[in-house]
């Protein structure tokens, strides 16, 4: 079993009327609501907990990307890959991923990816969403139409620009290049490993189950919420033959762990509220443009993940209510080991992505929370799924040839010239100054 | 009468409300599709022979996939005039329709005789931006599209379905016009007419609602900058749709304008 510490980056500090006074924290939120040295402190405080978790022996980072969007801060997550390279030493880079429809040509991803690869010494995990429709048709203008075939050309574009020995042209629909001769390359071969986050499109499975691509359901649901689409997936592969192997499957789930069950709920249940009632408040108008979407999945009854349906059917709920129907898992260490190994064997999940930073929740919650799942959890769960091979974790350079990086020097000095860091300590002393 | 003609050896399959006689009159309908009661059309019928075809992704017509830009539908338009041996036609297209009649007139004017636009994107104003119709909710939808909202008119065009299988018909419908739309509207309304719309020759009637909220009249305006033989005419207490809302008036122009 892969434990992948997977952050959003949300900004923690929407005003409380925030849903009743803006239609939606997505596309178009009021650009006053940023604060960009309050968003100083966050990166900087997520990449430590990012860092915390690659100390605590967690399998992979998760980034991904957003644009216009308070609850992600990541339009390029490539960017917060890239220091994670330099400064952790054994966790993956789980990049799930570039919207590869976004770019232009998609070769920059080919690029980009290849660098985070070569400079990580090959633990990159490729990710390829399509992209939310409010991502890739709202804030993007990319045509609903015509997005999934742009995304399957720029896929194939990018697979042959890694693994193609020879300079080759590129006569596409969307992408066209006479010389299509990718430089650096990949560490590794022929690519490094690729999940597919979806969303619930049924056309992902059937990409995934053809391609030997991991499937990475990204919900804010829940395990039981997520069954049906867990269900559909495993479905089709199995009528297309395809092994039943765990790791091909990855689950997004928000886990929340404390000393007991009331303590999670002191800790956690307020950062929950502000994550689904702020992070998930999303005009009905932006949460599916017409076309994204395809017919065979709207009459397969998926429901989408943002919304009218989702507000919803996630109304009213009460902290009680978010764990009993598995949107979260919280509790003890004793409770989250019980309900995680229900949910990763009733879905038949080898890749959990664990999301632990909820909401507005505090640094010191997070640091926590991943504690004490890294030692009182994890290690209770790793012995699920022993006899399948996890052929979707990436293939590093053996430990001697992975370069070092140098100590970073300014922290020497702080340390030997005796001053502490200047200014504030954490983002919400951050906001307070900037008030 | 509707009629399902096989286009282009079978590449499109076109569903076609035809109604009339008289000279030929095709008609391009908006976005939002032709409504299957659309009485102006029997209306307009009294006196040319009118043709009104559902743009594949509407109606039945199938072939969506071979139409990704405007040069593709304005294409798509002059085939299905040649396999029905017109040669040239009145050209009325509302919005989305107005804007591909002007690019049709303008890859080829031998193939109009008058062109009507009535309510027709195709332009930007950055002054007097078109509102996000694609974003819309229904009960956002009345206003925009109506000189009255309130209208009885109105509230049929924009009524929830009770039923929960009307409901999901009703979105795959809609799911399935306006991605077809979206390629010639997404994200912005202008695919570049306003570099060709110097050829169109024809005698062209701009006809508004002049409380159009979502291609304000203002764009008529725009219209008559760039077509030379042009003149503009507003609808009184009509919106984006005048053809529902004061379906008498806007006959009569169209009529008048086409017979004079």
């Amino acid at each position: 079993m892969k434990f992948t510490w997977f952050h959003l980056m949300p900004y923690r500090f929407l005003p409380e009327d925030f849903k009743d006074k803006y239609r939606s924290v997505w596309v178009d939120i009021p650009r006053n609501l940023y604060d960009p040295k309050v968003g100083h402190r966050l990166y900087n405080d997520y990449l430590d907990q990012l860092e915390f978790a690659d100390r605590m022996g967690y399998d992979g980072l998760g980034v991904n990307e957003h644009h216009q969007n308070a609850y992600g801060m990541m339009p390029s997550p490539n960017i917060m890959a890239a220091t994670l390279a330099r400064r952790t030493r054994n966790a993956n880079l789980v990049v799930l991923g570039n919207s590869i429809a976004l770019y232009n040509p998609p070769v920059r991803v080919a690029e980009e990816f290849a660098m985070l690869d070569v400079i990580s010494g090959g633990r990159l995990v490729a990710g390829f969403p399509v992209g939310t429709s409010m991502d890739t048709n709202f804030c993007y203008g990319e045509v609903p139409a015509t997005l999934r075939e742009k995304y399957y050309e720029a896929h194939d574009l990018i697979i042959k620009s890694w693994t193609e020995e020879e300079m080759f042209a590129w006569n596409g629909k969307y992408t066209k290049l006479r010389y299509v001769n990718l430089w650096p390359r990949p560490i590794q071969k022929p690519h490094p490993p690729i999940w597919i986050p979806g969303g619930g499109s049924v056309e992902t499975y059937d990409f995934c189950a053809d391609h030997d691509y991991q499937y990475s359901f990204l919900s804010y649901f829940g395990y039981i919420a997520g069954q049906k689409v867990a269900d559909g997936y495993w479905e089709v592969m199995a009528k297309k033959g395809k092994e039943d192997n765990p790791y091909a499957m990855g689950f997004a789930q928000c886990v929340a762990v404390s000393e007991t069950d009331e303590q999670a709920e002191k800790d956690y249940a307020p950062h929950m509220d502000y994550f689904y009632n702020r992070c998930l408040h999303v005009y009905n108008g932006f949460a599916d443009a017409p076309g994204y979407r395809t017919v065979k999945t709207i009459k397969a009854g998926l429901l989408g993940q943002v919304g009218k349906d989702a507000a919803l059917r996630r109304e009213g709920l009460t902290w009680g209510d978010l764990v009993e129907q598995g949107y979260v898992i919280a509790g003890s260490p004793k409770t989250v080991r019980e309900r995680l190994r229900e949910a990763l064997k009733s879905l038949r999940c080898g890749h959990l992505m664990l999301l632990m930073q909820l909401g507005s929740m505090p640094p010191e919650l997070v640091r926590k929370s991943t504690d004490l799942f890294a030692r009182e959890v994890m290690p209770y769960l790793r012995d699920l799924w022993t006899g399948y091979e996890d052929r979707w974790s990436p293939k590093r350079l053996p430990e001697s040839e992975i370069a070092v990086p140098a100590p970073v020097q300014f922290e020497l000095e702080i340390k030997t010239n005796g001053h502490a860091r200047k200014g504030a300590e954490s983002a919400s002393e951050a906001r307070g100054a900037a008030k | 009468m509707k009629t399902v003609q096989s286009v282009a050896n079978g590449r499109f399959s076109v569903e076609m409300e035809v109604v009339g006689s008289g000279e030929p009159l095709l008609f391009l309908h908006g976005a939002g599709g032709l409504t299957g009661i659309d009485p102006f059309l029997e209306e307009l019928g009294r006196d040319f022979k009118v043709y009104a075809p559902h743009l594949p992704g509407y109606g039945e017509s199938t072939g969506g996939e071979h139409i990704d830009d405007i040069l593709d539908a304005v294409l798509f338009y002059h085939q299905l005039m040649d396999e029905l041996k017109i040669d040239s036609a009145h050209w009325v297209g509302h919005s989305m329709g107005g804007m591909l009649a002007a690019e049709a007139a303008a890859v080829d004017n031998s193939r109009v005789k008058k062109l009507v636009l009535v309510s027709a994107a195709g332009f930007w104003l950055d002054e007097n931006p078109i509102p996000d119709f694609f974003a819309a909710q229904l009960d956002e939808l009345a206003p925009m599209l109506f000189h009255d909202p309130n209208s009885p008119i109105a509230k049929a065009f924009t009524a929830i379905p009770d039923d929960f299988k009307a409901l999901e018909m009703m979105y795959v419908e809609r799911v399935k016009r306006l991605a077809m739309a979206s390629k010639f509207l997404w994200p912005i309304p202008d695919r570049g007419l306003k570099k060709r719309a110097y050829r169109i020759q024809a005698p062209t009637l701009l006809l508004w609602g002049e409380s159009d909220r979502l291609v304000p009249p203002v764009y008529a305006g725009e219209f008559k900058r760039h077509i030379r033989n042009s003149r503009e005419q507003l609808l009184k207490a009509a919106g984006h749709m005048p053809m529902y809302e004061q379906q008498e008036a806007f006959c009569s122009a169209v009529r008048g304008f086409l017979k004079g």
